[in-house]
């Protein structure tokens, strides 16, 4: 046994020890009360925080979430960091869900959404000491598409979709949902669990959040399903409407009937979802912020910006802008917050 | 002729037959190789054609495809490689150098050299994941919430450190330099062991300790291979993807490290390159698989551009190795 | 002033310096060497790493339970303490995401295999048809220009490989021939695109290092053989091929378990379908497809879909684990000594 050996040993047990020990889950804390520390701009009210320096330095806004309201979000923060130079805006897509779990953690600022906060993320924000604010920015419409060589396929009804999006659906193809329907194998792209459309889509066609067959292609990425619809004659996906409408050309919008009868069927567009006719698929989307980070005055800004210039680039987009009366309570609410 | 030897000659002209069909066969398979290289060259630039100019090498990222630009990415690399070989070349020399000068072939040494070829075929993505855990969230110790982050005061500007580290360049970084470093110490060991031990010996002899053998004789010789693994190892992480993504990389990123997007600023406000090394950022090769990801044609073409800057530079990193371990070889007379 | 030990050189002035810088100089001896040994204990300390967070997040977790802000116990166990192993290697799906949680890696295992067995058959032969011809039949000049521009391929980045499947390999090549003349069902994400690309990948890797071990075969062997008689043919499947089988073999296991730890192309080209299947014209998930996209959208910290990555993330490294031990030892035992 010589002196290095003993050395060696000792140090790789010691290393290897601190290593498992340390190793735990990686959890997040239950105590958050840090206080606002504005100075010189700087915030460490929990999360990562990016360093701030100066006051005209560089100062970050950190945006994640739904896949759906990224090209909202990021139109914004585009035209934002446009007339702003100091101030960067970083958009993530990690799903509403995905995001909701950084922004309960204090990572983020603000978490893109597409669909309102589950109170079990409520909870996890409580015991972080996070409060968050609420905002409905604008309103979609999820659109069921097919490919444009779809000739067969002019209106699904409610029902015939939870057919075939129902967990344990055996329905593999078209002429299964409609007998007129070709006899081939349907090919389905949709939203993973992760994503705020998937919840809202199963909890109105299905019944349940959450409830969902697993057999088809699943994809964070509304951009993928894109791909993947626009690419096989016998696909059939959904998405937000932003997506169909900026790939109109590659993709063919089915009108949707709520009642069993096809010539109800409407189809999602800017007047159908604005007008309330789309249904049951339109619904609000919104923006969680992090109210103790509203000190931060770029946050404030660029919260503020998203509600006024911001409602131009949600139609610039595709998706429909928030009725007056909304409109004014969500400005009215977010004034009160940044007063606090 | 007798039968026999119709026989053998009938024999030998179809043993000959095989041979020439199979010299083709190999010839073939050396040309579909280099047309498959074409083929990518050629796809890629076909794609890239008029989408690789300046507006796209000095613009950020757009939604607009006539807008967008590989600036973020530029400076995203660029610093991910200088804090890599930073982290990597003393490390790596300095390991390769124990192990090929003064290790004993002992266990452990072995058990070293083993454990260095293995690490050299994990999966990029498993160092991914070591590096969120070690780099990003620091094992757990620290807290996301809880963060704070550590002041230093310098002359001309503020090094803030956060602590946890969190998804930023810097974690990019070592999690990268942990990916090369056994590629590093192999390729180091080998210009070392390349150095003939006759020059050792004569250094020895004239009463010079090990060190000072290494350091004046072994090392200078074995520079040129050396350098060459480094630069070689360099051009792979510049092409990794996949642990930067899980480290962190975020979809819309329309700044440089620190807000430093011109080589200006850095001599304007020094304090933005304190920042840059902890600040949010991205990657060539993340942006040409966000830019993938999109739907729209235009994309695709920014998509061919990206990867076509990403290859020229590659090329370049290459032909450097290249041209050093010809200069070297024709030093080099032993 | 100090006196050597053991020296019995005279103390003279001169001598003495040097004595005393000699102690000196053993001290900082000592110290660079413990200091590039502490560098060599880095890649140790690497592989440590990389155990013990798979261990610790898939295996068992040796950390004491976290206590939230009303007292409840929060859950940290690793991921096979939560699920079996027995389910984890029988069941046929893998739903971690759903209600319905399954969690077979079956279908992500068959993922990467069909992948890189498509790889496998388009990479081995190439590539070793390749370094036959650039050892045995190539002049050195043509070597001297090859070579280094089959390395370029090798270091393409793998998102243009993704790319190129994508864009490139689907539509212009899968779909004429599977699609339009066959019949087939060929997806915008399918398997063979991505087998493909990520078999074009490996050639350089085949190739380099199999020709290496090819020419380091001694001519002695080769020109006996032509001295009997025998034709380009004989000499090179008949006795070069054989006397270099091993690092032969040995290329071949490092570039499929490379291509078992292909992530790029793969997520890209392939798809995201956690699904059994034989079908390469449909779309696939693979082990480090699965990781990634999963690190994209990032599950809750502590919760079973987190835990789910660092258990494909063990069995992935265990397979190249595995795979490169294999090699090395293959290399080592059937290694031809030429003296």
């Amino acid at each position: 046994m010589t002196l290095k050996s003993v050395t060696v040993g000792l140090t790789t047990l010691v290393c290897s020890l601190a290593l498992l020990a340390s190793n735990s889950g990686c959890e997040v804390s239950s105590t958050s009360s840090r206080t606002e520390d504005s100075e010189a701009g700087s915030a460490t009210g929990g999360g990562v925080e990016l360093p701030i320096g100066s006051e005209e330095g560089q100062q970050r806004v950190l945006i994640d979430g739904s896949s759906t309201v990224y090209p909202i979000s990021q139109a914004v923060a585009e035209e934002f960091q446009g007339s702003h130079p100091n101030v960067k805006v970083v958009v993530g897509t990690s799903g509403t869900g995905g995001g909701f779990k950084k922004f309960v953690a204090g990572e983020t600022d603000i978490n893109d959404a597409s669909r309102p906060i589950k109170a079990k993320e409520a909870t996890q924000c409580a015991d972080n000491g996070i409060e968050y604010l609420e905002m409905k920015v604008a309103i979609d419409g999820i659109s069921v598409v097919v490919n444009p060589e779809n000739d067969w396929c002019k209106a699904i009804t409610v029902a015939q979709l939870k057919q075939l999006w129902e967990p344990g659906s055996k329905v593999t193809r078209w002429s299964e949902l409609d007998p007129s329907w070709p006899d081939h194998e349907i090919q389905l792209y949709g939203p993973d669990p992760d994503s705020g459309t998937f919840d809202y889509f199963t909890d109105v066609i299905c019944g349940e959040e959450g409830a969902s067959r697993t057999e088809y292609t699943p994809s964070s990425d509304d951009n993928i399903l894109v791909r993947g619809v626009s690419g096989g004659k016998y696909a059939l996906g959904y998405f937000g409407f932003a997506y169909y409408l900026e790939n109109a050309k590659k993709l063919k919008a089915v009108p949707v009937s709520a009642t069993g009868d096809v010539a109800d069927a409407v189809a999602p567009t800017a007047e159908t979802i604005e007008g309330g006719k789309y249904v049951p698929l339109s619904r609000p989307l919104f923006l969680y912020v992090n109210k103790a980070r509203l000190a931060r005055p770029e946050l404030a800004d660029f919260v503020t910006y998203y509600l006024a210039a911001g409602q131009d680039l949600v139609s610039e987009v595709g998706y429909v802008r928030l009725g007056k009366e909304t409109h004014a309570e969500t400005v009215e609410a977010l004034k009160a917050a940044i007063g606090e | 002729m007798s039968d026999q030897q119709i026989g053998y000659a009938a024999l030998l002209k179809r043993r000959h037959r095989i041979s020439t069909c199979f010299e083709w066969t190999c010839r073939v398979a050396t040309v579909s190789a280099l047309l498959f290289l074409a083929a990518l060259l050629a796809g890629v630039i076909w794609q890239a054609w008029g989408w690789l100019d300046l507006q796209f090498l000095t613009g950020f990222d757009s939604r607009r495809p006539g807008k967008a630009g590989l600036l973020a990415g530029l400076w995203g690399t660029s610093w991910l490689i200088f804090f890599t070989a930073i982290f990597t070349v003393p490390m790596g020399v300095g390991a390769a150098i124990y192990l090929e000068e003064y290790a004993t072939d002992s266990r452990f040494t072995r058990l070293i050299k083993l454990n260095l070829s293995n690490l050299a075929g994990v999966p990029s993505i498993v160092y991914g994941m070591l590096g969120v855990t070690a780099f990003v969230r620091m094992f757990g110790m620290i807290s996301a919430a809880d963060g704070w982050t550590m002041a230093l005061s310098l002359g001309f500007g503020t090094l803030e450190i956060p602590l946890p580290l969190g998804r930023c360049l810097l974690a990019g970084s070592f999690t990268l330099s942990l990916l090369i470093l056994p590629v590093v110490i192999i390729a180091s060991q080998e210009a070392l062991r390349a150095v003939p031990p006759s020059i050792r010996h004569a250094s020895y002899a004239l009463g010079a300790t090990e060190w000072q053998t290494i350091r004046h004789q072994v090392l200078p010789a074995a520079i040129p291979g050396i350098a060459t693994g480094i630069i070689l190892a360099l051009s792979r992480a510049m092409g990794e993807t996949a642990p930067l993504i899980v480290v962190g990389a975020m979809s819309y990123v329309a700044f440089a490290p620190g807000n430093l997007d011109t080589p200006m600023a850095a001599v304007q406000d020094p304090q933005r390159v304190l920042d840059a090394p902890f600040d949010v950022f991205t990657s060539i090769t993340i942006q040409i698989t966000n830019w993938i990801e999109q739907p729209k044609e235009e994309f695709q073409n920014l998509a061919a551009a990206g990867s076509l800057v990403l290859l020229i530079l590659l090329v370049i990193f290459n032909a450097t190795a290249i041209v050093i371990r010809n200069r070297a070889q024709k030093k080099i007379s032993w | 002033m100090s006196t050597a030990s053991g020296s019995g050189v005279p103390h003279s002035k001169a001598a003495t310096s040097l004595h005393r810088s000699a102690s000196l100089v053993r001290l900082k001896e000592s110290g660079i060497r413990l200091l590039l040994f502490l560098c060599a204990t880095v890649s140790m300390l690497t592989t440590f790493g990389i155990v013990s967070v798979l261990f610790s997040n898939a295996i068992y977790d040796v950390a004491p339970q976290q206590v939230g802000a009303n007292g409840e116990a929060r859950p940290n166990e690793a991921f096979f303490q939560q699920v079996s192993v027995t389910e984890f290697v029988t069941e046929t799906r893998w739903t971690p995401g759903y209600t319905e949680k399954h969690f077979g890696i079956m279908p992500l295992v068959c993922g990467t295999l069909m992948i890189s067995g498509i790889a496998a058959l388009i990479g081995l032969p190439i590539g070793l048809c390749s370094a036959i011809y650039l050892s045995e039949y190539a002049a050195p000049r043509t070597r001297s220009i090859i070579k280094p521009v089959l390395e370029i391929l090798a270091g393409i980045p793998t998102v243009v490989y993704g790319y190129f499947a994508l864009v490139f390999v689907t539509p212009y090549v899968l779909r004429p021939i599977f699609q339009d003349m066959l019949g087939f069902d060929v997806g915008v994400f399918n398997a063979a695109s991505a087998g493909i690309v990520v078999g074009i990948m490996i050639i350089p890797m085949i190739s380099s290092l199999s020709e290496d071990v090819l020419r380091s075969v001694p001519r002695s062997l080769r020109e006996a053989a032509y001295a009997l008689g025998s034709t380009r043919f004989d000499v090179s499947t008949r006795v070069v091929v054989p006397a270099a089988l091993s690092g032969i073999i040995a290329s071949f296991l490092l570039a499929i378990s490379r291509a078992i730890g292909e992530t790029m192309a793969v997520t890209i080209a392939a798809g995201q379908t956690a699904i059994v299947t034989a079908d390469p014209l449909g779309s696939v998930a693979t082990m480090t497809s699965y990781i990634v996209n999963v690190s994209k959208g990032d599950a809750v910290i502590g919760s079973i879909e987190e835990k789910s990555i660092y258990a494909v993330g063990l069995t992935l490294f265990l397979m190249t684990l595995v795979m490169n031990i294999i090699s090395q030892f293959v290399l080592r035992r059937f290694r031809e000594v030429y003296n």
